[in-house]
């Protein structure tokens, strides 16, 4: 036995089962975000039930499991939609209740701008108190219709409106501004020009908002009447359906096709009803813009101090602090640089901008609020330790002799620091954003501190100067998967989204490390050292 | 064959010397690495060192562009003159002395760039920038270092890409392109195979009509083949210095006798 424990066997044994249950922890984690993330957008059969006590419920069948004590039965969870009629989503059903089961081929899922999903049969249309009867290929023109309506009132709610709310923005803080200087005629002529060009944008404001209620109300003018499995009626104006579908009378191209096109609108279109349905394009778009601006921040500033620690400093007591000290940024829970970052940046940094730049909007903060830009200063402080680390290591690196060989050659430190030194330690610089980016994107805690919300007005960045708004608050993957998962109104339903941003976040940082590992090996083949 | 040594100076009088070492003690720390080296160094010819393993040669000649001031704890005594100039003096310019005074190494240190890139990186550093006379240094060097005629057609290409021998010539030709009176070359075969040895061979006795060339090395022969006076090191110390041909036929000292005829070393 004491010789079979020398040979070591055991141990190689042990060090092996290790490796294969983390191998085992991480493949499983992502094969478990894959699977109920992917499994979403897949057109689902509806199930029509006639249950014992002549009740027919119709719904999508979420998942079937054995009823705990009471062996050989199951029950059954089904979606039944129509959050405005039943008032929940879900209902449980005992196997043993069903009486007859059955998939009706026109069954049909209405995907609505509010109250979720709605299942049921098309029976009509209901337009100017006139009914009259109605099949699928009949409802596309009047979709057709309600989206260019939408159209028309997304265009006046966002561009016209918005401009004329810049606009007016510009005027109040010049207006302000104006008020705050010395009394004289000039001034007084000034107030009064701004004031009437006020009021002419007030005047055009009411106009736009009179045209808006008119389209909403047109919007509702017609109105397709639904019959739910219980026999009820229900009816829904045209503009709020987003989509309609038979899912059983579909083929599996069909399917495809469908699942391709939710798979693109979730990716790329803005959240709707409390986030709980439509896409996260202004999350990904703001978790891309806040680890690119955290990378620009961090890179020269974390190759700076590292440049300096590993090859100016002396190597005595303080030099060892100092690198023992940022080696211990690294383990510093990261909600105590979000609290940093709030009174630091924010109310610091950001609210002695605002007193010096943006004065005439005050008491409102313009800078002096969380924002895209400090948060991602907050996070390039948290991922500083990484790159200085990786840096240092990337310079020690760089072998003696080709040091030497520049300084032969009549070059002075900083020459070779320059030319020879940090080329030649980039692939360790960039191992180093690598890791820093990855830490970032995934990091949560500080951001809503400094920052992210759960809706977004607007991207950070649009078409107005100056174009690139730092200061914007921001959505961001992370704090969309908590939200949704934990603080949306509607919480079981929109389980499935939590995994499927999830695997966004996940995928976005694949992206991200992958193509600064690529940049890496390429520099790596250049800047290889001698082979000799 | 008459015999410059002197018995009790230790200082032969060679013809027409660039370079003058007076009383040269180094310290690395508290170790006497050199004890008091006297020594002069002729103008345009080859002089080698040799001795064994740690006898000081290539600390000697790393004291001549100031190398050793990169090391930490050295400590110099004594004085080097080049061209009768205190190289030692607070007003020396160091990156203007090593410019004078090139170095090669003994492992082959191309930088990861370009063979052109390695080539004209001193200029460069110099200040010259005009792509007309970088192009015209890089051609000059390479011919002189025998390299001009494998590499022409690929100066792009990375200088790691080539062989041992090539690399070292690369480094060779990096130091004479900033046009040094002297080129210190620290044991630059000792990684080599015997053919690219005999390429640096010939090439460095055809830089003698240009350069001062000051080679170390552990190999005899070469000290034979190629150079004109041979210092023999020991413990720190010059013990014998004289004509190549004379050190190692009729050797004065009987150190310098065992070491050559191999009996130790």
């Amino acid at each position: 036995m004491k010789k079979f424990l020398r040979t070591g066997n055991p141990y190689i044994w042990l060090t092996a089962c290790a490796l294969t249950i983390s191998m085992l922890m991480v493949g499983g984690l992502v094969a478990l975000i894959t699977m109920k993330g992917l499994g979403i957008f897949w057109p689902h059969t509806i199930v029509k039930f006639t249950l014992q006590d002549g009740t027919v419920v119709l719904g999508e069948i979420e998942k079937e499991e054995p009823i705990p004590q009471k062996k050989g039965m199951y029950r059954t969870k089904l979606k039944v939609g129509n959050r405005d009629v039943y008032g929940m989503d879900f209902r449980w059903i005992d196997n043993t209740d069903i009486i007859s089961r059955e998939y009706p081929l026109y069954a049909l899922t209405f995907e609505r701008r509010e109250w979720g999903n709605m299942y049921g049969f098309l029976k009509g249309l209901k337009q100017d108190g006139d009914i009259q009867p109605l099949n699928l290929k009949e409802l596309a023109p009047l979709r057709e219709e309600s989206k260019a309506l939408l159209k028309r009132i997304r265009y006046i709610e966002r561009k016209v409106i918005g401009k004329i709310n810049y606009q007016m923005e510009k005027y109040r803080l010049a207006l302000k501004h104006l008020m705050t200087q010395q009394y004289s005629v000039k001034a007084q002529e000034d107030i009064e020009e701004v004031k009437a060009k006020v009021e002419n944008l007030e005047k055009t404001y009411r106009e736009k908002e009179d045209m808006l209620a008119g389209l909403y109300a047109q919007a509702k003018e017609k109105e397709i009447i639904v019959l739910l499995a219980d026999g009820k009626e229900k009816n829904i104006p045209v503009f709020n359906i987003i989509r309609v579908y038979a899912p059983n009378e579909m083929g599996v191209f069909a399917k495809i096709g469908f699942y391709l096109m939710k798979l693109w609108e979730f990716v790329s279109t803005e959240p709707r009803e409390a986030n709980t349905e439509g896409g996260i394009f202004p999350a990904i778009f703001g978790t891309v813009m806040m680890v690119f601006i955290m990378s620009i921040a961090v890179v020269p500033f974390g190759v700076l101090t590292a440049v300096y620690l590993r090859e100016y400093a002396d190597d005595n007591i303080v030099a060892r602090l100092i690198r023992i000290s940022v080696s211990n940024l690294a383990g510093v829970p990261s909600i105590v640089f979000g609290v940093f970052g709030l009174g630091f940046f924010i109310y610091f940094v950001g609210g002695n901008i605002d007193k010096v730049f943006f004065s005439e909007s005050l008491p409102a903060p313009t800078f002096g609020t969380g924002g895209i830009l400090w948060a991602s200063l907050t996070l390039a402080l948290l991922t500083v330790p990484v790159v200085v680390v990786a840096t240092e290591e990337g310079l020690s690196a760089v072998p003696k002799s080709v040091r030497e060989g520049s300084y032969a050659l009549g070059a002075t430190k900083f020459e070779t620091l320059w030319k020879v030194v940090i080329p030649q330690a980039t692939p360790g610089i960039l191992t180093g954003t690598i890791l820093a980016m990855a830490r970032a994107a995934g990091e949560v805690a500080p951001l809503m501190l400094t920052g992210v919300v759960k809706l977004a007005p607007s991207l950070p960045v649009d078409q107005y100067f100056p174009y690139i708004h730092f200061e914007r608050k921001f959505m961001h993957l992370g704090f969309h998967i908590y939200d949704v998962g934990f603080q949306s109104p509607n919480v079981e339903a929109a389980i499935p989204m939590v995994y499927t941003t999830t695997l966004v976040l996940l995928f976005i940082v694949l992206v991200l490390n992958l193509t600064a590992i690529v940049m890496r090996n390429k520099l790596r083949k250049r800047y290889r050292t001698t082979a000799l | 064959m008459e015999n410059y040594y002197g018995k009790k100076e230790k200082n032969m009088i060679v013809p027409d010397p660039i370079v003058n070492i007076i009383d040269l003690i180094l310290y690395y720390g508290k170790i006497k690495a050199l004890k008091g080296i006297h020594l002069d160094i002729a103008k345009k010819k080859i002089t080698s060192f040799i001795g064994p393993s740690g006898c000081g040669k290539s600390t000697l000649i790393r004291c001549l562009n100031r190398m050793n001031d990169l090391v930490e704890g050295v400590k110099i005594e004594g004085t080097v003159k080049i061209d009768g100039e205190d190289i030692y003096a607070p007003a020396v310019d160091v990156t203007e002395l090593r410019r004078r005074v090139g170095m090669v190494f003994q492992k082959p240190n191309p930088f990861p760039k370009s063979i052109y890139e390695n080539v004209v990186y001193g200029p460069r550093v110099q200040g010259i920038h005009k792509k007309s006379a970088l192009d015209e240094i890089c051609e000059k060097a390479l011919k002189k270092a025998a390299l001009w005629d494998e590499v022409k057609d690929r100066l792009r290409v990375s200088a790691l890409d080539l062989s041992g021998g090539q690399q070292q010539r690369i480094c060779i030709a990096r130091a004479i392109a900033v046009e040094p009176e002297i080129i210190l070359l620290d044991e630059p075969c000792s990684a080599l195979d015997p053919i690219a040895t005999a390429k640096i061979e010939d090439m460095l006795v055809e830089l003698k009509t240009d350069y001062t060339v000051i080679i170390v090395t552990h190999n005899m022969q070469q000290a034979a083949r190629i150079s004109e006076f041979t210092g023999f090191f020991m413990h720190g110390e010059l013990v014998e210095f004289d004509v190549t041909t004379e050190i190692f036929t009729n050797p004065h000292e009987k150190q310098t006798e065992d070491y050559i005829t191999g009996r130790f070393g």
